[in-house]
């Protein structure tokens, strides 16, 4: 059947089971967007005030639905606001299907308006990137481009269309194939004869040796990494750490991997890892990392990181087996798979003289006292009233720390965070995505006021969209986590980390349509947010804490595991 | 227990074979320079399959930082093949063309001479100079080239290595590294 080459990138989209979009549209995407106007009913796209904002939004679309997400974006300045957003999700292994237009090609390559060579510039932050000449190759590059951003360790794909191969006189042959039954497709199956099409089914072999490993161990500990979270493993993960009867420290990425609340729990690891998280590293004799790269906040010194112990590594991503943290064992898979199999094999242990020594460490220190406002009474009051299942989106930064230490974390995808990249400005857009995937869910942003900043211009998409999204501003008038280094490290010089100006994040919700709320104490903040649970529209809570605060506990960068700058 | 990797530094060849589309050099040469490492030589040519090209390329690194590159290599959706060959069982060579300044007879014949040694051959000729092609590995050609520098040596234009493994292996039978990576397929 011969149509239209932009009809075919829609049918595409359908193909995919893809309902919703995140774009902003401009010169060279035009064709794309006069097509999605006939397409409106079948695919909603949502208008977002940046393009960064619209690429954190699939990305946070894709996080909390496990789905893959879509983000359409014009050539030139268009596709390189998107690249921050692309590298926060390559970071995060999210997948995310990113279409951009270019110029045409007489124009290619002779520095026209808008123009840049997006392909070269994604090629290190994504997974694959695609630059389409030719009209007919429009379903089979759509094809595997979804195909490469959900298979194995799910990353983003970005394709670059020429304008004239999107004219709306272009006609291709084109025939509808759900993605499940593509396989014939000849995209898929080139793609089949150089990489295999699902995850790498593990060595029975290296199953039965961590089996014979966790047999012979006296102190295990698990640590549950972001694999698990993208491999919505979290079942399997539980049954793993109740069988083992070992401590389970989670990273960043790892929240929602396994209960937050659970008995075995001893928080996060690493740099603001709880004490029971890092002396159980440094004292195990058996670890056993799930989908975890051992990135430098956590295995701040890879030379000394759990060195008395035997360390394992179970990973999708073969090229993560020793690349940070030599390991003593590895078996390459999907969470899911390897640890069906090896909960197949596994009696039930347990160590109580192991957990009684570590579980106890993980009592969260005491805050300081005082007077005003506390990051901890911002978030218990949050955990109190926000109903349990609450998707909750971070940005980067002190309050991200405080969000994933007091928060518990049920499930994949409550937990929406730049833990990789650190990107300040990624949470408003997340939270976006994540309430359009989620429309029955509360969705709190957790942000501070340098983050959000950054990116607060789509609270005009929440507003437009009427999307009940909690914005908490962590308001301390300085830029928290680089504060605290100076303070720590680089003996009170506070260079430019002072945000002693605008704007008035409550007078700023109410010029975007939506509601602000100052808060000073924790009786304004049990008002606030318990108003904002039943406001039905997107509100701002500007809390005002104080600027000393800092995140406990704190090991450097680069040190020793258990040497605490901070308890 | 940890494997051992050989943690000194030396030249390793790594043989590619991939799709032949456009940019896959560069996808492929932005691994090596993303974690700073100098590719000592890099080349690029068809192969017997048509579309697919074999990128030959020779660095400085140990063996963790060489598995790394290959592991992620495999990962590029251009990337058929990755093959680690060592200088033991496979055959490389390189070839250059080396201009030399012979204005009189002495020197000419001398050059002459010596390229006969080093069965190389004399591609071109003028009044003043004479033009040298070998082919041969790395130290023959770093040998001649030492021995012309005494008569002056104007211009050098060389190809990267080639490497093809000795005996009945090639690159198409196994493109794994043995053992430790040995999981079937490229995954993605």
């Amino acid at each position: 059947m011969k149509i239209r080459a932009t009809q075919a990138i829609m049918e595409c989209l359908l193909e995919q089971e893809v309902d919703t979009v995140f774009g902003y549209p401009g010169g060279t995407i035009l064709n794309v967007y006069d097509e999605l106007y006939h397409y409106r009913d079948k695919i909603h796209h949502v208008l977002t005030a940046h393009e960064q904002g619209a690429a954190h939004a699939a990305d946070g679309y894709a996080r909390s639905t496990g789905k893959v997400g879509v983000c359409f974006a014009t050539s030139g300045p268009g596709a390189t606001n998107l690249t921050t957003g692309i590298a926060t999700a390559y970071m995060d292994s999210s997948p995310v299907v990113f279409i951009t237009c270019n110029v045409t090609e007489p124009l290619l390559g002779k520095d026209s308006f808008q123009e840049v060579d997006i392909t070269g510039i994604a090629m290190p932050i994504t997974k694959a990137t695609y630059l389409v000449r030719d009209a007919s190759t429009i379903p089979d590059v759509m094809r595997q481009a979804f195909a490469v951003a959900a298979t194995g360790r799910p990353g983003p794909v970005l394709i670059d269309f020429l304008k004239n191969v999107t004219a709306p006189n272009v006609e291709i042959d084109y025939e509808f194939v759900p993605w499940n039954q593509n396989r014939s497709c000849s995209s898929i199956q080139a793609l089949a004869t150089s990489h295999e099409l699902k995850a790498p089914e593990p060595n029975l072999g290296d199953i039965d040796t961590l089996v014979e490993m966790i047999a012979q161990s006296e102190k295990p500990m698990l640590i549950c990494g972001g694999g698990v979270v993208r491999g919505r493993a979290h079942k399997q993960f539980r049954e793993f750490a109740e069988k083992l009867d070992a401590p389970v420290a989670i990273t960043v990425m790892g929240g929602g991997g396994f209960p937050g609340g659970h008995s075995l729990t001893t928080g996060m690891v690493g740099m603001h890892g709880s004490q029971a998280s890092n002396v159980a590293c440094n004292e195990c004799d058996l670890l056993i990392a799930v989908g975890c790269r051992f990135s430098d906040r956590v295995a701040l010194d890879p030379g000394t990181f759990a060195c008395q112990a035997k360390i394992v590594q179970i990973d999708i991503d073969r090229s993560e087996i020793d690349k940070n943290v030599l390991t003593d064992h590895h078996i390459v898979g999907s969470a899911k798979r390897v640890l069906e199999l090896l909960n197949q094999r596994l009696p039930q242990y347990s160590h109580p003289a192991w957990k009684e020594h570590i579980l106890p460490l993980r009592e969260p220190s005491i805050p300081r006292d005082s007077d005003a406002l506390t990051p901890k009474q911002v978030l218990e009051v949050i955990r109190r009233l926000a109903p349990q299942d609450s998707i909750v989106a971070t940005d980067v930064g002190q309050h991200q720390m405080w969000s994933i230490q007091h928060f518990h974390f049920d499930y994949p995808g409550q937990l929406l965070t730049s833990g990789g990249f650190g990107t300040m400005g990624f949470g408003l857009g997340a939270a976006i995505g994540a309430k359009m995937g989620n429309p029955d869910k509360v969705v709190v942003h957790t942000t501070g006021d340098g983050c959000f900043r950054m990116n607060c211009h789509e609270l005009a998409t929440v507003q437009h969209y009427n999307l009940p999204i909690i914005t908490v501003v962590f308001n301390n008038g300085v830029l928290g986590m680089v504060r605290q280094w100076q303070h720590l490290i680089y003996h009170e010089r506070y260079s430019e980390t002072t945000l002693d100006r605008g704007p008035d994040f409550v007078k700023l919700a109410e010029a975007y349509g939506l509601k602000g709320f100052r808060v000073t104490n924790r009786q304004e903040m049990e008002q606030a947010f318990s108003q904002a649970l039943k406001a039905g529209c997107g509100c701002v809570l500007d809390c005002h804490l104080d600027m000393d605060e800092m995140v406990r506990p704190m090991v450097a960068g680069g040190a020793h595991i258990t040497d605490f700058l901070l308890k | 227990m940890k494997k051992e990797f050989d943690s000194e530094k030396k030249l390793y060849t790594l043989a590619i074979l991939v799709r032949d589309i456009p940019g896959v050099l560069s996808q492929v040469a932005r691994l090596f320079s993303r974690k700073g490492y100098n590719i000592e030589s890099i080349v690029s040519g068809e192969t017997d399959k048509p579309g697919i090209t074999r990128i030959t390329i020779v660095l400085l690194a140990d063996e963790l930082m060489i598995s790394q590159i290959a592991a992620q290599c495999r990962k590029l959706i251009p990337v058929l093949a990755v093959k680690i060959l060592d200088e033991g069982t496979s055959i490389q060579r390189e070839f250059s063309l080396i201009k030399v300044r012979a204005a009189d007879r002495n020197a000419r014949d001398e050059v002459i001479q010596m390229a006969n040694i080093f069965r190389a051959k004399i591609i071109d000729v003028s009044r003043e100079t004479l033009t040298v092609g070998i082919f041969g590995d790395k130290n023959k050609t770093q040998a001649l080239t030492a021995m012309l520098a005494d008569y002056g040596i104007l211009e050098i234009a060389k190809t990267g290595t080639l490497a093809i493994e000795r005996g009945r292996s090639t690159i198409y039978d196994d493109n794994k590294l043995k053992e430790e990576y040995n999981y079937g397929k490229n995954v993605l």
